[in-house]
This record gives C-alpha cells, sequence and structure tokens, in this order.
C-alpha cells in the first residue's frame, strides 16, 4: 500500500465525535491543531518503514510498522525483494537443470532443497532410488538441517544481542560446510543430487571425519544452551515473545519448528516417512506455549536428535551403487565419461535435453529446517515442467507475521523475524 | 457434497477432487469443518494456466489433515473472461498471502479477499502477470531493448 496514503488514514483525532473520514482532516480543524480544546489528546500512530536493508531481517525484506508509542499496532510485509521467477525460469529448464535453480531458493540449506525436488520428480517417474543413496541422503538432509539450525542459533543470539554464539555455532558448522565440500565441491550452493541418486559417492575418509563430529558435538551443544538456556537476557527477550496458539498455527498453515513450537506434532519425516527415517529412532520435540524460547528450544532439540540420526545411519549405511541404474535418467559413471565416447555423449545428451516425464501431476514435500518444503509438479509429457510450483515454509510463514507482531514492542521485531528462520531466498523465490 | 464436486481421481496415491468454482467455498468449508476428514491445514494454493483449453485456468488447493494425516487436492476451473473466485480466507487465515500470491502471478481475483495486492512483483508492475503462459520468460517492456535478448531469443 501507498505509505503517504496509509499514514493519513491512521492518524485520527479522538475529541472528535463523528466518524473519522480516513483520509482528510475534517473541515471544522481547518484552524489547525493548535485550536484543539485545552486537554484534547491527539492520537497519532507512527509509520515506521524497517528494511529492506537492515541487518536483522536475514535478506531484503521490508516491513512498514504501525506503532503507538512502541507498541506495534500493525506490522505489513511487503516481500519480494529478491524475487527472481525460480517458478518461471523452471518452466524453460529441463528437470536436472532446475535442481541448481532450487539450490538458490533456501541458500543456507541447499541439501534439503534438492531433495525436495528430486523426491517430486522421482514420484512422477515412478523409480526407486538404490538403498545406500537413500541412507546418503539422509544424512546430508540431516547434517544441513545441523548446519542450518546452527546458522539459526547464531543469528537469532547476534540479533538479539549476544555475540559469542554466533562464533562458537559457525565453527562447528564450518566443519559441516568442510564436510560438503569434501563431498561435492561445494559448501552452499551444492547441487549434490540427482534424479535417482546422488551426484557421487560418499567417502570413507568423509564418515570418519563425520564420526569424530558426531563423537563431540552434543557436547557443542550443551555449550550453546550453557550460554544462553538460563541467560536472563534470553529469557527476557525470548519468553513470551510472539506467541502463537495451536489452533491459530495450524490455521496459518505454519510448519515445522515454527507449528511445532505450539505443541502440534506434525513432522513430515514422521507423518510421512520418506528416505531412510522410518528405519531409526528418533523423536520429535515439542513445545508448550508456541513462544520464541519453546522455538529456541525445539531447534536445539532437533540439533541432538539429527545427531542420532546421522549417527544411526552411519551405523546402518549398506554397500551398492548411490545411483539408479536407469541410463535414460541418470548420468554415466564420471570415470567413463572422460575415457568413453558413448558415455560422453550419454551424459551430453541427459544435460542438454533431459528426459521426457511422463504426463501427470503430483505434490511431495519433506520437512526442510525450516518447516514443509513441497514442490508441486505438473507434467505434460515433456522434457520440461509445465508448471513446478515450489510451497516455500519461510513465504508461508510471513502471512503470520502481522498476527504474530500485533502488541509487541519495536525491539521484539527482530526477535520475531528471527524466530521463523526466515530465509528470503525461499519466501521471495 | 456431491454437487459441488465435477469429478476425481487417485494418482500416485494423491487424491485429487474438481470441483465447481461456484461450490468453491461451500467445498473447502465442508472439508474444513467435516469431523472425518477435517482438513485443518492449507499447504498450499497455487495456479496453472492452460491456455489452448477452457476454461483457462486451475486453482489448485492442497489441503492437509494434522489429526488424520491425509492429504487432498482440490481444484477449480476459472475462466479468463470471468476470472474469479471465492477467498478461502475465511476458512484458513493462511490463504491471505496465497492467494495474493496467485492474484500478483496468474491475475486471478479472489472474492471478498481482505488485501487482495500483487505480492511479490511491485505494487505498480503493468506489464501482465508473470506465470502466465502468454508472458515471456524473459519479462516485458524495457527489459525487452536489453540488447541480450534478442539474442536468447534467436537460441
Amino acid at each position: 500500500m501507498d505509505a503517504t496514503k496509509e499514514n493519513e488514514e491512521v492518524i485520527g483525532i479522538d475529541h472528535y465525535g463523528e466518524e473519522s473520514d480516513g483520509g482528510s482532516f475534517p473541515a471544522t480543524d481547518a484552524r489547525g491543531l493548535l485550536a484543539a480544546p485545552r486537554g484534547a489528546r491527539r492520537v497519532e500512530d507512527m509509520l515506521l518503514n524497517m528494511g529492506p536493508q537492515h541487518p536483522s531481517t536475514h535478506g531484503v525484506l521490508r516491513v512498514v510498522l504501525e506503532l503507538e508509542g512502541e507498541t506495534i499496532v500493525k506490522a505489513t510485509p511487503h516481500l519480494g525483494y529478491l524475487h527472481r521467477g525460480v517458478e518461471k525460469l523452471a518452466e524453460d529448464a529441463t528437470y536436472t537443470q532446475i535442481i541448481p535453480l532450487t539450490d538458490r531458493l533456501d541458500y543456507v540449506c541447499a541439501m534439503t532443497n534438492n531433495y525436495a525436488f528430486v523426491r517430486t520428480v522421482e514420484k512422477l517417474l515412478q523409480i526407486q532410488v538404490p538403498e545406500r543413496a537413500e541412507y546418503i541422503r539422509t544424512i546430508v538432509s540431516e547434517m544441513q538441517r545441523l548446519s542450518g539450525h546452527l546458522f539459526w542459533l547464531g543469528t537469532q543470539a547476534l540479533d538479539i544481542g549476544a555475540m559469542t554464539v554466533f562464533f562458537y555455532t559457525f565453527r562447528e558448522r564450518e566443519v559441516l560446510l568442510d564436510l560438503f565440500e569434501l563431498l561435492c565441491g561445494a559448501r552452499l550452493t551444492v547441487s549434490y543430487f540427482r534424479i535417482g541418486g546422488v551426484d557421487r559417492d560418499i567417502t570413507t575418509e568423509i564418515i570418519d571425519r563425520l564420526y569424530k563430529f558426531l563423537e563431540t558435538f552434543p557436547a557443542k551443544v550443551e555449550e550453546y544452551n550453557t550460554l544462553l538456556e538460563t541467560n536472563r537476557i534470553w529469557l527476557a527477550r525470548t519468553k513470551g515473545v510472539a506467541l502463537i496458539s495451536a489452533a491459530d498455527a495450524i490455521n496459518f498453515g505454519l510448519t515445522g519448528p515454527v507449528l511445532r513450537g505450539s505443541g502440534v506434532n506434525y513432522d513430515v519425516r514422521k507423518a510421512e516417512p520418506y528416505g531412510v527415517y522410518g528405519k531409526v529412532e528418533w523423536e520429535v520435540p515439542l513445545g508448550k506455549n508456541g513462544d520464541t524460547y519453546d522455538r529456541y528450544f525445539i531447534r536445539v532439540e532437533e540439533l541432538r536428535q539429527s545427531a542420532k540420526i546421522i549417527k544411526q545411519c552411519l551405523d546402518q549405511i549398506p554397500q551398492g551403487p548411490f545411483a539408479a541404474d536407469l541410463p535414460m535418467l541418470t548420468y554415466p559413471p564420471r570415470d567413463k565419461v572422460t575415457n568413453d565416447m558413448e558415455s560422453l555423449i550419454h551424459h551430453f545428451m541427459i544435460a542438454t535435453r533431459g528426459f521426457e516425464v511422463p504426463e501427470g501431476e503430483v505434490y511431495s514435500s519433506i520437512e526442510a529446517p525450516k518447516g514443509e518444503l513441497g514442490f508441486y509438479i505438473v507434467s505434460r509429457g515433456s522434457n520440461k515442467p509445465y508448471r513446478c510450483r515450489i510451497r516455500p515454509p519461510s513465504f508461508i510463514h510471513m502471512g503470520a507475521f502481522d498476527h504474530m507482531a500485533r502488541g509487541y514492542m519495536i525491539a521484539d521485531i527482530v526477535t520475531i523475524f528471527g524466530t521463523y528462520d526466515v530465509v528470503m531466498g525461499e519466501c521471495d523465490r | 457434497m456431491p454437487e459441488a464436486i465435477i469429478s476425481h481421481q487417485e494418482r500416485f496415491g494423491e487424491i485429487t477432487f474438481l470441483a465447481r468454482r461456484e461450490k468453491i467455498s461451500d467445498f473447502l468449508r465442508f472439508l474444513h469443518d467435516t469431523p472425518g476428514l477435517s482438513f485443518d491445514h492449507i499447504t498450499d494454493i497455487t495456479a496453472v494456466d492452460f491456455p489452448n483449453e477452457e476454461p483457462r485456468f486451475e486453482v489448485v488447493y492442497q489441503l492437509y489433515s494434522i489429526k488424520n494425516n491425509h492429504r487432498v487436492r482440490v481444484k477449480a476451473r476459472v475462466p479468463e473472461d470471468d476470472c474469479a473466485i471465492d477467498s478461502a480466507t475465511p476458512i484458513w487465515k493462511g490463504a491471505n498471502f496465497l492467494e495474493r500470491e496467485v492474484y500478483d502471478m496468474m491475475g486471478i481475483t479472489f472474492n471478498d479477499h481482505p488485501d487482495l495486492r500483487r505480492i511479490l512483483m511491485t505494487e505498480d508492475f503493468d506489464e501482465g502477470y508473470p506465470l502466465r503462459k502468454d508472458f515471456p520468460i524473459e519479462g516485458r517492456g524495457w527489459r525487452d531493448t536489453f540488447p541480450f535478448l534478442d539474442e536468447y531469443d534467436k537460441g
């Protein structure tokens, strides 16, 4: 909405009995506000623009706040500063070419974006992924969840004013990103998943380093907790802030830790187990009050649970191929491409022309660190999707922003942004 | 509510209903309120453009029931000349942003929507609706004058 118009609308003079006409001052006020009778109080909401260039908005989010004193009366998010038209671009790219596009949605958790996309295409193609690939996928998604939650914890604490936590959590995040680099050559925009499997096999070196990481990790989580759990400033800034009831959270379509913070037991990994989540033991942490502290508690508990999942996966991982043996869909092995003419042509064909996907429409989702990340793909039998809809958790969480921000102070706004773990790349696509 | 349903199908383990546009609000309300169904969670609202078909647009609702752990997809066709459908905002508050996005990207208006404005594009964006099939992928307006975009078209 036009900010000046909005501003005029909220200016009201409370000693006039008649209904405000919304825009202009009443004619009787032509003498000016100084002529108001003694004792009359002029009420004017202040309009404060926050962002898009603001360090605590985790990207480029602009919010127009209507304030009464320091209290937020209304918060209107203005999205779209990072809109790149991924859904439109996806209509002009083959299925394998979309995988790098998905990296750039939630750019701190690229693995899970890849996973959500390839799983949808695989559902459409009705192909089975080898067991080892399923294990690798689960391991890397949980590693991504660890790094995503560590990123959240560090930045949320930083926004609230506790700088040290950031250095602690990024120390562990670095280890995970180094492992990603070892695995696929990239740290953030990984593009590691392939339709039918993954790009390359997990090596024993990575497994050993991951075991070593998991040995010390639970103690590290305790370390973060000693910094925050009973910290009075942290408690004051998170307890009772950004409350949302379970019924409202469901009604707004919230997912992930934001929904579970309100005590709703919904986790895609449990509700519709994919990967090997059905074969490992873990629990879904739930909150009670639905405030920022509960969501913090849940994310920290998920760190422990994810570590548990990775550990079990590493123990169970079987030998075997890391991609399905479907020459029409999957790339030939890398060493063959460099030595064998036919394999090179094969690789080239899949990379440029892709493959045809049977007609149909399919929705499938996974539990990304932020919430339920879904893809809805309509195929008309060509090598490109007819429509590729992304169901972004961050965007839907922003829909509840106004509801959750009303009544809190300006200083709480950074906490409320942070509590969703919002990443604008995914929100605006 | 058989009068609201035109057809239904089950594929890939997903149930899809094609509903009448005029009845969509009642039908969604029925899915939300009926105890055995209780689709309390709005997962997604989106739209697909089929320019060669009549009616042209298809609004797609993905619903989920947290209580019963099942999903359903509801679709309704919207013609181009009367490009409007009832809003689901009274049923799910989360439909607000999702419907704004559909309006922004496809140009489908939602009756009784509390705040129907563009959401991802700027509010003064007047080049059309980006996700329609007749909208060029390189955009319209001043971006057409970029020389490299002509090259792109030739390829």
